[in-house]
């Protein structure tokens, strides 16, 4: 650097240094770009004065425009509950039937019931609330205990044998291993897939019958059209809660699952259980 | 022949002449571009009012389009996702209509500058119609070429500054028109005008306004020729598509060299003598600031003020017009060769020229021919194909559709009785803006019954629905198909929607999915 080293086509001078040949002209920023730059620190400097920026050993300065960002997201969060707030109001207030009867309040408590579906539901009854083994598809037409909306508000609220709630719905069924003979139960099964047109063998299905109208009718009901005062599914139908093959159907006469559901009542409240059971019945298999 | 002493002699150097060149960072040169007069200046007042009456005028143009869409001829209406364009109506899914016409722009730019050169940059472009406006007011308050020179280099007065005053005032004045402008193409322009006024127009038009007053006021009015020679990236793309017979603004040495400042003395002495004078008008009424004697330049955006002026002076002194004159490379050179004669020596005037001073017979005229060739036909082929294609699309496109988006959580739903239920979510664009009555059936679903939320009645193969002008309206449709019917894990069917008042109808293959096990 000691000498300068001036291009002979430019007349600018070199930085001096060479790359395999190659040197660099020293030629000035032009101004527009270094008062640019100036600008930008003199707005830095501004900005950190003006805003949260410098790190402090527990916290940070806070400017001074008081600005914070969880007071913007907290200003923003109560406005979003405040624009609802009629209609929250006027969901906690009605009855299911008569929010499902107003159209616009009825569209806001689908919107809100399939959010508190999405968080509270789908482990279960999966995120299309189709369900699976064990577990209700809430689309179809086939209700334990009632597809009503109070129904389903009901169920929703104190839950299906949840120990913790006293109004919870409560039903067993029993288990026949001990009463009924391995025969017995093969001969009752078949009658009983029978019903949907899935038996195996007639002559099984025959058998089976009085077996059925000895053990079973006292709950399923003479028919076998079920009784929702005690959640006992219609085993006329096509659908299945823990499979409809004779040997599923067997295996729930031996040893049978009695599902859980919580009561969600007191867990979400009043009004969100309103609106999931609004967003339960729009999926198209309300009554 | 006049004598040259009625010439009007203008010192004038070109911002980027050769033995003069600037350093890489230096101050801008100051241009004061002369008035010109001429065929060229006439034409370019006509494409400047053109253009700027499009500009400011088209927001007010009504168009009717009865009682359910806005009556303005040209909307762009972001807020509903509509463009209206008089009779047109684009919707959102439309846009490619717009595509289609950037393409036609493009291959029109192919077009246009392959025959006669960069006329965009000379007359349409914004940048060159607002740099030429706000010339007009310069000149109007400070005077032409040497009167503004003057103002410049003198001390500030009170005189000068009333006039710099008036004319940056001026140029904020037509800046904000113009911001103001492009806002009425987004709402309705007698609405919004008295909400701007009143404060009562939404922040965003005010910012629009501000941006547009800023850019236009120090594009067109500081930075003018600057932002084509640095900024603009249009030069280096037309320049690739001139070719030797497109038309460039040319200055023809072959017949104005040598050029003389002091002709008699220099017959006298027996030296060759060209037509060109040296006046430097050509110079002096340059926008870009250009001395076209130097040869095509990336600057020079052909606007042909140099010819306008360089015709006047050759009129003053009885020559011919044309000294500098839009020429294609192939006539340029072919006349180069003749005056060279063919390369062996230099310019010699005595080759073009009769005795008389006038020009010789064996000259090269431009003929329009020679910018009509196989590649500008191939341009005009495939923009017109274009055209033809979008404007067929415009005439036969569907103003009534239907969308249909099958649910797919759960994709069926087993019912008690053992049929299948499918759920869709069925979209009807009524494109038209009046209120219509659309029948939605099903076909090719044996024993399929459908079920729309919200619509008792509509039970059953067919549904009659109202949907609003210009709108689209959503329903959830359910289609339920006996087990028996069932033939497969998933069939098509179609879903049909009409119009019995217009015969238009749309249909949408849908698939109804049942489980593996069925049949």
């Amino acid at each position: 650097m000691s000498d300068k080293h001036i291009d002979e086509f430019s007349g600018v001078a070199t930085t001096g240094h060479e790359w395999d040949g190659i040197k660099e002209l020293n030629n000035p920023l032009p101004r527009w770009w270094v008062w640019t730059f100036y600008g930008t620190i003199v707005w830095a400097l501004a900005y950190t004065i003006a805003y949260p920026a410098w790190p402090l050993i527990s916290s940070a300065t806070t400017g001074m425009l008081g600005y914070s960002s969880r007071v913007e997201v907290r200003k923003e969060l109560d406005a979003a509950e405040a624009a609802k707030s009629d209609y929250v109001a006027a969901v906690k207030a009605k009855s299911v039937t008569e929010i499902e009867a107003d159209e616009q309040l009825r569209a806001f408590a689908t919107a809100a019931g399939a959010a508190a579906f999405k968080v509270n539901c789908i482990q279960c009854h999966g995120s299309g609330a189709a369900g699976s083994a064990g577990y209700p598809n809430l689309n179809d037409d086939d209700w334990l205990w009632g597809g009503k909306l109070d129904d389903v508000y009901l169920t929703i609220t104190h839950g299906i044998r949840f120990a913790g709630d006293d109004e919870t719905r409560v039903s067993e069924m029993t288990s026949f291993t001990d009463i009924l003979t391995g025969d017995q139960i093969a001969e009752v099964s078949a009658y009983v897939a029978g019903l949907s047109g899935t038996a195996s063998s007639p002559d099984l299905a025959a058998k089976g019958a009085p077996v059925f109208a000895e053990n079973c009718a006292s709950c399923h009901g003479e028919d076998a059209k079920g009784n929702r005062e005690l959640g006992a599914p219609d085993l006329t139908d096509a659908i299945w809660l823990y499979g409809g093959s004779e040997a599923q159907i067997a295996q729930q006469v031996r040893s049978p699952r009695n599902g859980v559901m919580p009561a969600w009542g007191a867990r979400l409240g009043d009004t969100t259980v309103k609106e999931l059971a609004i967003f339960v019945n729009s999926l198209g298999g309300g009554e | 022949m006049v004598s040259q002493a009625d010439v009007e002699r203008l010192e004038a150097e070109p911002v980027n002449a050769a033995h003069n060149r600037q350093p890489l960072y230096a101050p801008r040169k100051k241009i004061f571009p002369k008035r010109a007069s001429g065929n060229f200046r006439r034409f370019k007042w006509l494409v400047m009012a053109i253009t700027l009456g499009i500009y400011y005028l088209t927001p007010w143009l009504r168009w009717d389009r009865g009682p359910f869409a806005p009556d303005q001829a040209v909307l762009i209406d972001l807020a509903h996702r509509r463009f209206y364009f008089f009779f047109i109506e684009i919707w959102p899914q439309e846009f490619f209509y717009v595509a289609g016409l950037l393409m036609m722009a493009g291959i029109g730019l192919f077009l246009v500058t392959s025959t006669v050169g960069r006329a965009w940059c000379g007359y349409t472009c914004p940048q060159t119609v607002w740099v030429d406006l706000f010339l007009v007011v310069e000149r109007w308050v400070e005077g032409d070429r040497n009167a503004r020179m003057k103002l410049d280099s003198g001390p500030w007065s009170l005189n000068k500054l009333a006039k710099r005053i008036s004319k940056h005032g001026i140029w904020l004045l037509i800046a904000i028109a113009t911001g103001g402008a492009w806002i009425f193409y987004f709402a309705d322009a007698p609405t919004l005008v008295g909400e701007v006024v009143t404060g009562a127009a939404a922040p965003v038009a005010y910012s629009t306004i501000a941006v547009l007053t800023a850019t236009t006021y120090v594009f067109g009015g500081l930075m003018r020729e600057q932002v084509c020679t640095y900024m603009c990236p249009w030069p280096r793309i037309q320049g690739a598509m001139l070719d030797e017979n497109s038309l460039t603004v040319t200055y023809n040495d072959w017949r104005g060299e040598p050029r003389s400042r002091h002709m008699k003395k220099a017959i006298a002495a027996g030296l060759p003598v060209g037509d060109c004078i040296d006046c430097n008008a050509c110079v002096a009424v340059c926008p870009m600031g250009i001395d076209i004697r130097d040869g095509q330049q990336l600057e020079c955006i052909t606007c042909a003020l140099c010819i306008d002026a360089c015709d006047a002076t050759m009129d003053k002194i009885g020559k011919e017009r044309g000294l500098i004159s839009y020429a294609t490379l192939s006539d340029y050179n072919a006349n180069m060769a003749l005056a060279t004669g063919g390369g062996a020596h230099a310019v010699d005037p005595k080759l073009v020229h009769t005795p008389e001073g006038k020009l010789s017979q064996k000259v090269a005229d431009f003929h329009i021919r020679k910018i009509f060739r196989l590649r500008t036909f191939i341009y005009l082929g495939t923009w017109t194909l274009v055209g033809v294609v979008l404007l067929y699309a415009l005439l036969t496109r569907d103003r009534l559709e239907v969308n249909v988006l099958h649910d797919r959580n759960p994709q069926f739903v087993t019912l008690s009785d053992g049929a299948i239920r499918n759920g869709y979510t069925v979209k009807l664009l009524n494109m038209v803006p009046e209120p219509r009555t659309i029948l939605v059936s099903i076909d090719g679903l044996p024993g399929a019954a459908m079920s729309i939320i919200g619509m008792e009645e509509a039970t059953g193969g067919q549904a009659a629905i109202s949907v609003e002008p210009d709108r689209l309206k959503t329903l959830k449709i359910f289609i339920r198909q006996p087990r028996e019917e069932v033939a497969g894990p998933a069939v098509n069917f179609r879903f049909v929607v009409e119009d019995r008042a217009s015969h238009e109808r749309d249909e949408y293959v849908a698939t109804f999915n049942a489980p593996e096990t069925s049949r």
